[in-house]
């Protein structure tokens, strides 16, 4: 499974949201090859799942990656809800 | 690397856009010798380009560049706004807190991020912003993180 983590630039906020999205997969056993890029460069990777902002989403509508949507990432029980109600 | 140093730090900044709090936060980094002048504007650049992604959490927002765009050292600089504003990301403005990355591409810019977890991860940590006014309260905050 490949979890690509996406914010405008790749470089900060994609990455904070990587290291907390590993967190919970580790925490719900959960393996997966997770990455981190910028916006224009997502639309050509293909992931199975893509997970960023609601802003950012908007953009990724043409992908055919599962796009989940988390608003706080700092917010480790969003992030598990988010990723536990998309995942499967 | 400077993490929320002295000269990185303000509370209670009066702006009145979204332009402005990021310009404020980046002056810090900027007059602290740690990023370009020209990565201020960058800041700015990609703020309308990419929109309010960076608004990470409730009342939050991480702006930053490129390491190519004027970064001297891995940094990150904090202000508290006096006024919360608006910066059009519905499920967290308005911002009240301002972290701005001086993001670099060395091992450094990761051991930021996670120092900046261990602080914004907390609910407490981030309820604590809000009432303080010193320096040395945001540094008790630090502090109590890394015992």
């Amino acid at each position: 499974m490949k979890i690509l983590c996406v914010c405008g630039l790749g470089q900060g906020t994609s990455l904070i949201l990587r290291m907390n999205v590993e967190t919970v997969l580790r925490e719900l056993r959960i393996s997966a090859d997770v990455e981190n890029t910028d916006v224009s460069s997502a639309s050509g990777m293909s992931p199975d799942y893509i997970i960023t902002s609601n802003e950012l989403a908007q953009t990724l509508a043409g992908t055919s990656a599962k796009v989940i949507i988390v608003n706080n990432y700092f917010d480790l029980t969003e992030i598990k809800a988010a990723l536990q109600s998309q995942l499967n | 690397m400077k993490f929320l140093e002295e000269n990185l730090v303000a509370f209670d900044v009066e702006v009145s856009s979204p332009e402005e709090a990021i310009r404020a936060a980046g002056n810090l980094l900027a007059k602290g010798g740690v990023v370009e002048e020209g990565y201020i504007e960058a800041m700015v650049r990609s703020y309308h380009e990419n929109g309010p992604y960076f608004v990470l959490a409730p009342k939050i927002a991480l702006p930053h560049a490129r390491p190519e765009d004027g970064v001297k050292e891995a940094s990150v600089s904090f202000i508290s706004l006096k006024h919360s504003i608006v910066f059009g990301n519905t499920a967290n403005d308005p911002v009240q807190f301002v972290f701005a990355l001086g993001a670099s591409s060395s091992e450094e810019h990761l051991t930021l991020l996670k120092k900046l977890m261990l602080l914004l991860n907390s609910k407490e940590n981030v309820e604590k912003l809000a009432e303080i006014h010193t320096y040395k309260e945001l540094h008790n905050i630090i502090r109590g993180n890394d015992q």
